[in-house]
């Protein structure tokens, strides 16, 4: 294979929002990168989830990440130099009147959140429907996070990669690594047309599609492919600012919903369907839409006369634990992995990519990640 | 021979295809948009209309009726779901809505007749009130006996042109000139081809001459320069280059406008059928064979939703695809009927073929469309916002060029400025037009609203 | 006052009253929302992503150019629906209030 080979200061597998984030971060600390795409940069996950960028309901101990994220959220269309559609409008998360028990959860999260800085204002639902009066009789109370927001998924990934591109990266699409091997001091790379790409240190941001390459560095993880069921309607006078989802502990309730300042509003949840990351499929399912929009309704009753224009899905790669892979392996120096975000992804995004641009520059972040190490699965 | 069939539209290839399983004693599901069956080319008018079939369908007034009293006679034997919108397809179910409510209709075999829609090329201020499809200005007439406007200008090419602009003629409307962006000359080279259906060129022939007679400007290889108008009152007029060179102008309050047809094709994509691109017409096909068989078992496609040949064709696959489906489930057919068919569909290929290069798609007009005109009219985005995703967020293919521009994203998904995007982007990309790819069909295929609820579970 | 459509047969159907933005108009039974309005009128709704007005465009169910409501929000594509006595419709976009909860 006598191919020409490309070499960097960084490889980064996968250019959802994690890898051309950390790209944007790692050219800006002055680090030579390529970044490599089987498709589109942006095109899975990352450019056909939500679009929430959500602090409340993560994890406590990811807050210190998601606050990070939202310092990134708020200046990203200066940072980037393109609009990615960010809405600091605010989240409701809330809950349905037959699970009372979810109220004192909201208590508890609140609580412990207002230690990591995220404060968040309890509301009974009359007091809810007085500020929100889009909100239905069915929900019983709710969580205002007044700082957080919404951004378009189909302009973040490609903003930071094109910002990344300025900054002297290089992004290389239409490029499927198929060998990943660490020989010496360099990982070598090497595309299924022959290609091949190295250099010393390899990010790993391949979404659903990880988990075959970090079985080549014997570090296997099972993940789960998973497809959002998403909709959006036609475009209305802009009324509902805040994004707005409800806490549940069954998934087919867990649905969501925000309008765009054009006047879609963008509908999200329930029943997750499979996917099938190695024909490059997600389908969604009928059923799903209809159980979506019926717990639409009981959350916004007058969302029921808006027309739903189109559906879609991604390929999502989710964990066992719904927790992401995050740091460096525990095998190989020089190695490094942030997948796994198991459908959450989106709003801490800029701030894996920072994290990680920070700990591959420096070898150390403030960040609290152990949770995180690959090693869980060892 | 049990088996569930479902088939979607009842224009002339689902009534054919109906007809077929019917006399093979299987009864299908038929699912129709449409109030009445008929599709969109023998479209029955409402009650209370009293126009005769010579007035409403012309020289096609015998196929028109044979097709309705097929259908009517078939009524006794079938589950017919009319005004019913099948918005989505998985798992071996149609989902299929009425009036807010939907069910999942499971199928062992599909049978997609869902017909095809106006091809249109963007022209700046088609965005204005007073702009239809031609196919819709047809509609109009006979389906309401109304004409979309008191001064009538009708623009595109195909034999739909002067077919729609004589009927508006002979309905007494006021039509004004007939604009086409073909040159004469392209028609006589085809002629051998478009000979294949001599009773169909003497038509065209007729239709040219009788616009002619009474008055009307026709002109051929003009190049549509703007719809001009008041984005309150809508359409003022047109303004065109002729094939010499030079600016005409004409007062009118409704423009009529079509490049041919272009197969509606969301069902089968969401089938899961594979596409081809068709050079001829510069437009991705459902693969299928001769038949109608998609590549999926259990999908066949048959009428101008599978490729564009015409209704009287659309007769042809629709049948040909039920006997196909028959066969495959085990029921013995007429072997002689389906040679006689196949021979049949392959002489309205030709036919088509010489209409494609009698009547072509102007590509290049579509590829030089100005910065400032709106290529996608639900969404507002003009060529400027498209060309920028290409040139400046590097969108390679009209699916990327979407997410970035919103150019098909609208109500209408692309169905009419889906082709254009293509040219635009492929043009600016320095690509041939199949590189830019085909907007994936997504779910519902038409609007449902948040309220629709399941009656089935 | 002339609208956009012009009748050139069929009129001796029926009459069926509705109201277009508060003004009654008289229709024929068997028209389409959609003829009815613009045989009365100039268009159906305004564009929201440009300053125009618009008054359907393929007449078949496909483009969704011609989707309208009732005072109560209900929407209707015009071309596919056939008018009903006492209709109350609008062609403007709906009041900002359209998300209150029933």
């Amino acid at each position: 294979m006598s191919a020409a080979e490309s070499t960097a200061d960084v490889a980064i597998i996968g250019g959802g929002l994690m890898g051309c984030s950390a790209a944007f971060f790692l050219a800006q600390r002055g680090l030579s990168v390529v970044l490599l795409e089987t498709d589109k940069v942006g095109r899975q996950a990352s450019g056909t989830n939500f679009g929430n960028v959500r602090r409340q309901g993560r994890p406590i101990s990811q807050l210190p990440l998601a606050n990070r994220a939202s310092r990134i959220w708020r200046s990203a269309n200066e940072l980037l130099g393109a609009d990615v559609e960010y809405l600091q409008n605010g989240h409701i998360r809330v809950c349905f009147r037959d699970r009372p028990e979810n109220v004192g959860k909201m208590e508890e999260y609140a609580a412990q959140a207002r230690e990591e800085g995220l404060d968040l204002e309890l509301l009974s639902g009359n007091v809810l429907r007085e500020r929100f009066p889009w909100l239905g009789a069915d929900v019983l109370a709710g969580s205002h996070s007044a700082l957080d927001g919404h951004a378009n998924p189909r302009l973040a990934a490609p903003a930071f990669a094109r910002a990344a591109m300025k900054l002297g990266a290089q992004v290389v699409e239409d490029t499927k690594i198929v060998h990943a091997a660490k020989i010496g001091e360099d990982f070598v790379l090497e595309a299924e047309d022959g290609r091949r790409f190295r250099a010393p240190t390899l990010l790993v941001t391949a979404g659903a599609w990880a988990g075959k390459i970090v079985s080549q560095f014997g570090e296997p993880v099972k993940l789960t492919p998973r497809a959002p069921t998403m909709s959006v309607t036609e475009p209305v006078p802009y009324a509902i600012l805040p994004a707005v989802g409800v806490m549940t502990p069954d998934e087919v309730e867990t649905v969501y919903f925000r309008q765009v300042a054009r006047g879609n509003i963008v509908l999200g949840g329930s029943t997750r369907a499979p996917s099938y990351p190695d024909e490059y499929r997600a389908y969604v399912m009928p059923q799903n839409t209809m159980t979506q929009f019926h717990h639409l309704r009981r959350l916004a009753p007058a969302l029921a006369k808006l027309q739903v224009i189109r559906v879609w899905s991604g390929i999502e790669g989710y964990t066992d634990d719904s927790l992401p892979v995050m740091g460096p392996s525990g095998t190989v120096p020089g190695l490094f992995y942030a997948f796994g975000f198991s459908g959450s992804g989106f709003q801490i995004g800029p701030g894996v990519g920072e994290t990680m641009a920070e700990l591959i520059a420096t070898g150390h972040t403030d960040i609290p990640i152990e949770g995180y190490s690959i090693k869980r699965f060892a | 021979m049990n088996g569930q069939v479902v088939i979607v539209g009842a224009g002339p290839a689902g009534v054919r295809a109906a007809e077929a399983l019917v006399k093979a004693g299987v009864l299908p599901v038929v699912i129709d948009e449409g109030r009445r069956s008929g599709g969109q080319i023998y479209r029955r008018q409402p009650d209370h209309f009293k126009r005769s079939y010579d007035t409403l369908y012309g020289s096609e007034a015998h196929r028109a009726a044979a097709v309705h009293r097929a259908f009517d006679a078939l009524l006794p034997h079938i589950d017919y779901r009319p005004e019913t919108l099948v918005w989505n397809v998985a798992e071996g179910h149609v989902w299929a809505t009425r009036a807010g409510e939907t069910e999942a209709i499971p199928y062992d075999r599909l049978i997609v007749c869902s017909g095809a829609t106006d091809r249109l090329a963007p022209v700046p201020g088609w965005q204005l009130a007073g702009c239809y499809s031609l196919g819709g200005s047809q509609v109009a007439l006979k389906a309401q006996a109304c004409s979309i406007g008191g001064a009538v200008v009708f623009m595109g090419t195909g034999p739909l042109l002067y077919l729609v602009a004589s009927q508006y003629v002979k309905a007494g409307a006021n039509v004004v000139a007939v604009l086409d962006t073909s040159p004469f000359a392209g028609r006589v080279k085809a002629l051998p081809k478009l000979a294949e259906q001599p009773d169909l060129l003497w038509q065209g022939m007729k239709l040219t001459l009788a616009l002619k007679r009474a008055g009307v400007t026709v002109l051929s290889g003009m190049t549509p320069a703007e719809i001009t108008g008041d984005p309150e009152t809508g359409v003022s007029g047109v303004t065109i280059r002729t094939a010499s060179g030079t600016l005409r102008h004409f007062e009118c309050d409704a423009v009529a406008m079509g490049w041919h047809l272009r197969p509606e094709t969301q069902i089968a994509d969401l089938a899961r059928a594979s596409f081809a691109f068709d050079k001829a017409t510069r437009q991705w096909l459902p693969e299928i064979d001769g038949d109608g068989r998609a590549h999926v078992p259990g999908l066949y496609l048959a009428g101008d939703g599978a490729k564009v040949l015409g209704a009287r064709s659309a007769e042809v696959t629709g049948e040909l695809a039920a006997l196909a489906a028959l066969a495959d489930m085990g029921v013995a057919v007429d072997k002689d009927r389906c040679r006689h068919l196949r021979a049949e569909r392959v002489r309205y290929v030709r036919f088509a073929q010489g209409l494609a290069e009698a009547f072509p798609w102007p590509h290049q007009f579509v590829a030089d469309t100005a910065d400032s005109t709106v290529v996608c009219r639900c969404e507002g985005v003009t060529a400027a916002t498209l060309r920028a995703s290409v040139s400046e967020a590097y969108a390679t293919e009209t699916n990327r060029a979407k997410a970035f521009s919103r150019v098909g994203m609208g109500r209408c998904q692309g169905r009419y400025c889906g082709n254009a995007s293509a040219e635009i982007v492929a043009a600016l990309r320095g690509e041939p037009v199949e590189c830019a790819g085909r907007l994936r069909g997504q779910a519902p295929v038409k609007p449902i609203p948040v309220g629709t609820a399941r009656t089935d579970v | 006052m002339t609208g956009r459509f012009r009748r050139l047969d069929e009129t001796d159907r029926a009459p069926v009253r509705l109201t277009v933005d508060g003004s009654d108009i008289t229709a024929l039974t068997g028209d389409t929302l959609m003829v009815a309005m613009l045989a009365n009128g100039h268009a159906l709704r305004s564009a929201e992503f440009g300053p125009e007005r618009r008054a359907g465009f393929c007449l078949m169910g496909a483009c969704q150019d011609c989707w309208v409501r009732d005072a109560d929000g209900n929407a209707f594509r015009a071309c596919s629906t056939e008018v009903a006595e006492g209709l109350a419709i609008s062609t403007q976009p709906l009041t900002a209030d359209w998300a209150v909860a029933p």
